[in-house]
């Protein structure tokens, strides 16, 4: 598999280690109301799609740089990626 | 039809007219006491021990496809009980001890081989941490041996004793353990079901759940509505597909992992050896093949494929530890869907539904647990409460803290 990375272009899914569904960006607010169940939530519970995942891969590797691959389960088609840094913080508002 | 020495010799006498198909292909009924989703190892052994253990009335197993189809028919074949949790380790004896007995019990040659299997060891800490896992498999009532580098070499006298990152200073054998004909177990309990008056359903796909008042009332498949009043999903790498149509999300990911089989050779490994600091275990095939594999390939895949960078590394550590096999070549390379858990262990639970029980999270281990699986799935469908060997298995564990991670990896599917 390549990964298009955006800063380096193609390489190699070796170069990566994965760590699973993209939905681990939003880590729950630990004071807020019902934050166990949202834990719980967050590190156990997946949607594990057959088809379209969004998924973080680390550049451990290369640049060090942790992304947002969209990749198809069904074949391992890769159909883009972005650094994880611009999903999180378009996530968060677009804040800087 | 009852299969024994004297019904091959007549067979063979009177040209092989007489054997008959194993089991029916009969049209689903409208309704059944219990429906199992999934014809792989752990829905026929469900359906077989319901039937003969629980004396189950009325029970259905729905397959999308053939049985056997799933990863039963795709795995290397290893059963053994030589785990180190208290959670795991009764359940999986529990298991090893029927597998001693299937055979005899349902009548078929499932080609059940106890050979050993012996995990190697390279280091103190190691031997160590062996050494403890050996004591609670003995505190289980397994059988475990550890050996020291003579008598592993006295076992496997051509194996690589001084890799240099990885010399090897001995092992932990477990003589009960071995290897099954996986078609076979298939065969066996489809046929000891069928028998016992289960319907076997084949290219019948669930394709929803009618639920109502949270109380489940039958199941929607490709071939037609058919109720239930209680109905077992033992689906194996399609859990998160199948329970989500029920709505519920789980803590499984679908992943990839591949095996291997090499052109035949005479006879050499004649145990399970396990290299699992080369990420490589290898067995050999009554033919002759080679049947190795390694870790998973790492990301969340349906694909029942994997990638050739597993490949390349599967054959270094194959290489690693047998330089002598460095001239074979590889014959077959096919990939199934392990329904990794959070925690690397299974699930053997009722849900938040009424009368719908969830049995998954087996993970890349879940042959040699073929019988117990189905034994105390049954044992849940039956009773409604856990069989005493897999109370650990509850699908709320990771939300009350009680993991059972063998590995000690955390939530984390493909490092278990
Ligand atoms: C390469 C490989 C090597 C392995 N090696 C070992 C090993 O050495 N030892 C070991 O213990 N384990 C091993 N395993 C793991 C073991 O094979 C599995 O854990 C086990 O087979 C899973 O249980 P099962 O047999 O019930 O699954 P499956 O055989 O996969 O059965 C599930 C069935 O459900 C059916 N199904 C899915 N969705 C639906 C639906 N909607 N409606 C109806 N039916 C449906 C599928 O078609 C399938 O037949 C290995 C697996 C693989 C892939």
């Amino acid at each position: 598999m390549l990964i298009p990375h955006p800063l380096l272009g193609p390489r190699d899914a070796q170069e990566f280690t994965y760590l699973g569904d993209a939905s681990l960006l939003n880590r729950p607010d630990g004071m807020a109301e019902g934050a166990l169940d949202a834990f719980n939530r967050h590190v156990y519970l997946r949607d594990n799609p057959a088809g379209v995942h969004r998924e973080l891969w680390f550049h451990e590797q290369g640049d060090r740089s942790w992304l947002v691959v969209t990749r198809n389960t069904l074949t391992h088609e890769i159909l883009g990626a972005e650094l994880a840094r611009d999903v999180a913080l378009a996530q968060k508002g677009g804040a800087k | 039809m009852r299969f024994s020495g004297f019904r091959v010799l007549k067979e063979a006498l009177t040209g092989h007219h007489g054997w008959k198909p194993l089991w029916r292909n009969p049209e689903p009924q409208p309704a059944y006491d219990v429906v199992i989703v999934g014809g792989g190892g752990g829905g026929l052994s469900t359906a077989y021990h319901l039937a003969k253990v629980f004396q189950g009335k009325r029970i259905a197993v729905l397959e999308k496809g053939w049985l056997g189809s799933g990863n039963i028919g795709r795995n290397t074949t290893i059963i053994r009980s030589n785990y180190l949790l208290p959670g795991n380790e009764p359940f999986y004896e529990f298991s090893m001890k029927l597998w001693e007995n299937m055979e005899q019990e349902f009548n078929f040659n499932a080609m059940v081989s106890q050979r050993g299997i012996l995990n190697l060891i390279h280091t103190d800490g190691q031997r160590d941490a062996y050494r403890r896992r050996g004591n609670a498999m003995l505190l289980a009532g397994a059988d475990a041996e550890l050996l020291d580098r003579e008598g592993v070499r006295a076992m496997y006298p051509w194996l690589n004793f001084d890799n240099a990152r990885f010399p090897i200073k001995g092992g932990l054998l477990q003589r009960r353990a071995g290897t099954a004909r996986h078609d076979g177990v298939v065969w066996g309990y489809a046929r000891g079901a069928d028998l016992l008056g289960v319907d076997i359903i084949q290219n019948c796909e669930v394709t929803g759940f009618r639920i109502e008042n949270g109380k489940v009332l039958g199941v929607e498949t490709t071939r037609g509505y058919i109720g239930a009043k209680k109905v077992g999903v033992a689906v194996a790498g399609s859990s998160s597909r199948v329970m989500q149509m029920a709505g519920m999300r789980l803590p499984i990911e679908s992943h990839v992992l591949q095996a291997f089989v090499s052109e035949g050779l005479k006879p050499v490994v004649d145990g399970v050896i396990t290299f699992g600091a080369g990420h490589f275990y290898v067995s050999q095939s009554d033919k002759g093949g080679l049947v190795f594999g390694g870790d998973i390939d790492g990301y969340n895949s349906y694909a029942q494929r994997g990638n050739l960078p597993v490949i390349e590394e599967v054959a270094e550590g194959g290489l690693a530890l047998m330089p002598a096999i460095g001239r074979a070549r590889l014959l077959r390379v096919w990939g199934g869907i392990m329904d990794m858990s959070m925690d690397g262990s299974p699930i053997i639970d009722r849900t938040p539904v009424d009368g719908l029980y969830f049995n998954g999270g087996w993970c890349y281990g879940g042959f040699k647990a073929t019988p117990a699986s189905g034994y105390c799935f049954a044992h849940l469908l039956a009773t409604d409460r856990p069989h005493e060997t897999a109370t650990a298995y509850r699908l709320d564990r990771f939300e009350r803290g009680y993991v059972i991670d063998e590995k000690g990896m955390g939530a984390q599917p493909n490092l278990h």
